[in-house]
């Protein structure tokens, strides 16, 4: 715990300890385990002079602000209208099958969360996704399998 | 008055012109020039708004003081719109020029470049672009800095207010307006907030000038615009077409054959059904006969194979995870509209029900906060009025 709040500590020394610096400090703590734990809130509360309820309220209010353990890898299907009607189900069911796990979910070595989103910017390629930061775009379902291959070797 | 053909025009991301060489000529004219040159051209906001340009920089301008901000929305969040990705995955400079000028012109000395959480792949990108623009800032002696700011992932931050709420470190709830950010805005200071597109064709507005600009596009709706193009088509894409056409030619274009209904301007927006195909044009309202639909260019075509009753429950239950939950017509509205239609869909309740759903959505209109409580009755009426059998069948 002592790396995490020393983590903490670095995040608010490099942004600085104004309020206004409260997203880019929680974006960075939350990147290097990819959630924010009850301790991490309470950690950055601290070291900003804020209350952990007024951090947790905000950090909650943002969805890629996971306040909830997540896997190294966190997939994020769009689920918005253009998608669909491309297929995302397909895309959705065939992850569920590959991971065996349901949306939501965390695979139990702890390398892939799978998770559902709106509409992320590329609606005329669809079924679309995200893993981490990376858009996959045109998916397939065997498209989609080679790709979580990939990153099951990689990590 | 609706322009008889589509025309495709190539302002945004034409290569042919040096955005250096534009700035150079611009930062010569006075900041008169520049507001007034805004204004004749007729620009307005492209984020969905609809907002006069040179009107709201000149606002800024006209406030006291030197701590004042420009915001560049790169927040695109609503359902079928990509080109501000696009744009700063292309020609970002021509983004970072649109917010010197309007530095330049309001007298600020810090930018942001607000970027929705879903972009941070251009991250790596928009950092060298933005080292490049310092450079030559510095070479203009302008004292003008830009920095990004990354979302946390929320539709309603789109919306100016909420944007700047995020960006002091709260949450992204919108504030009440007035006053207007122009006013007050980040930190309480004077901010112009612009779309993306939006501070682009004021780059561009500066190298053809407003009477060229002005000659594109029909009364009230100058120029041309980006449309964001998905849904049945065989040509899914981003496009820039001259405003104001009709959605019978855009149909012909893009369509497939078979297309029921298009969605103008993404789930906050109208759903036109193939009877009005042609007397719906697409720009501001005012100085147009028939329906004309303001859009932030999501274009979204469904043909009949599909349910508009599946239409209507994605955006609704997309409005009901986005909504801030700060108020109640809002927040308790969103979910009873949701629930409603499965409901009827269900056979639980009845059809006559839609009638007191719709009342419902009215009520929202007139009493939410924001434009994102305000525009559910867009496409919950418009799609109802118009596939009401689908609703209930
Ligand atoms: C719910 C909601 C979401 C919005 N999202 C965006 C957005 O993603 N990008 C944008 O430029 N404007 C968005 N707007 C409009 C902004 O509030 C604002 O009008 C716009 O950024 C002003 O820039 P413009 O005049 O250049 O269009 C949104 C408005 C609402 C009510
Ligand atoms: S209308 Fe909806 S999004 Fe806007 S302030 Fe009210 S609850 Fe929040
Ligand atoms: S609808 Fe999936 S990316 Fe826009």
């Amino acid at each position: 715990m002592r790396t995490r709040q020393s983590a903490v500590k670095a995040a608010v020394e490099k942004h600085g300890k104004e309020r206004k610096n409260l997203l880019p400090i929680l974006q960075e703590v939350k990147r290097s385990k990819n959630y924010l734990s009850r301790s991490d809130i309470s950690d950055v509360a601290a070291e900003m002079n804020l209350s952990s309820a007024y951090v947790y309220g905000v950090a909650s209010f943002y969805h890629f602000l996971d306040l909830e353990e997540r896997g190294q890898n966190i997939i994020w299907i769009c689920k918005t209208i253009s998608c669909y009607m491309k297929g995302s189900k397909d895309i959705l069911l065939a992850l569920e099958e590959a991971l065996k796990i349901k949306v939501g979910e965390t695979t139990s070595d702890g390398k892939f969360t799978l998770l559902q989103t709106n509409c992320i910017g590329w609606c005329h390629k669809g079924p679309a996704m995200l893993i981490n930061d990376q858009p996959f775009t045109d998916l397939t379902t065997e498209k989609v399998l080679n790709i979580i291959e990939e990153y099951y070797q990689k990590s | 008055m609706a322009k008889r053909k589509l025309k495709r025009v190539d302002l945004i991301f034409s290569q042919d012109c040096s955005c250096k060489d534009i700035l150079t000529a611009a930062l010569k004219k006075s900041r008169e020039e520049i507001i007034q040159e805004l204004i004749d051209s007729g620009l307005k906001g492209r984020g969905g708004a609809g907002f006069p340009t040179g009107l709201k920089w000149k606002m800024a301008a006209a406030e006291k003081g030197n701590r004042k901000y420009v915001i560049c929305n790169a927040d695109e969040g609503e359902p079928g719109t990509f080109k501000d990705r696009e744009i700063l995955d292309r020609v970002a400079l021509k983004v970072l020029g649109g917010m010197a000028l309007c530095a330049y012109v309001i007298d600020a000395r810090e930018g942001y470049i607000y970027l929705r959480y879903e972009y941070r792949f251009l991250i790596p990108k928009l950092e060298k672009m933005i080292e490049t623009f310092h450079k030559w800032m510095d070479e203009f002696d302008l004292d003008f800095r830009v920095k990004l700011f990354i979302g946390g992932g929320a539709y309603v931050c789109g919306e100016e207010t909420s944007l700047i709420e995020s960006m002091e470190g709260k949450r992204g709830e919108p504030r009440n307006k007035p006053p207007y950010p122009t006013n007050q805005g980040y930190l309480g200071k004077p901010t112009v907030v612009n779309n993306v597109e939006t501070l682009v064709y004021t780059m561009m507005i500066m190298r053809i000038g407003a009477e060229e600009f002005k000659a594109m596009g029909i009364e009230g709706s100058s120029g041309s615009k980006l449309f964001s193009v998905s849904g049945d088509t065989h040509k899914a894409g981003i496009y820039e077409i001259e405003m104001g056409m009709t959605l019978e030619d855009f149909v012909k274009e893009f369509g497939d054959g078979d297309t029921k209904a298009v969605q103008v301007g993404g789930a906050s927006g109208f759903c036109v059904p193939r009877k009005r195909f042609k007397e719906t044009t697409i720009g501001f309202q005012g100085g147009l006969k028939g329906f004309s639909l303001p859009t932030g260019g999501s274009m979204m075509i469904f043909n009949s194979s599909r349910s508009m009753y599946n239409v209507l429950h994605n955006y609704l239950e997309f409005f009901e995870e986005e909504s801030c939950g700060q108020c109640t017509p809002c927040r308790v509205g969103c979910q009873q509209l949701l629930k409603g239609i499965e409901a009827i869909k269900r056979g639980e309740k009845s059809h006559r029900y839609l009638n007191d759903l719709m009342r419902l959505s009215e009520t929202m209109k007139l009493t939410a906060k924001c434009g994102l409580g305000q525009s559910v009755a867009n496409s919950f009426a418009s799609i109802v009025e118009n596939f009401r059998e689908e609703m209930i069948y």
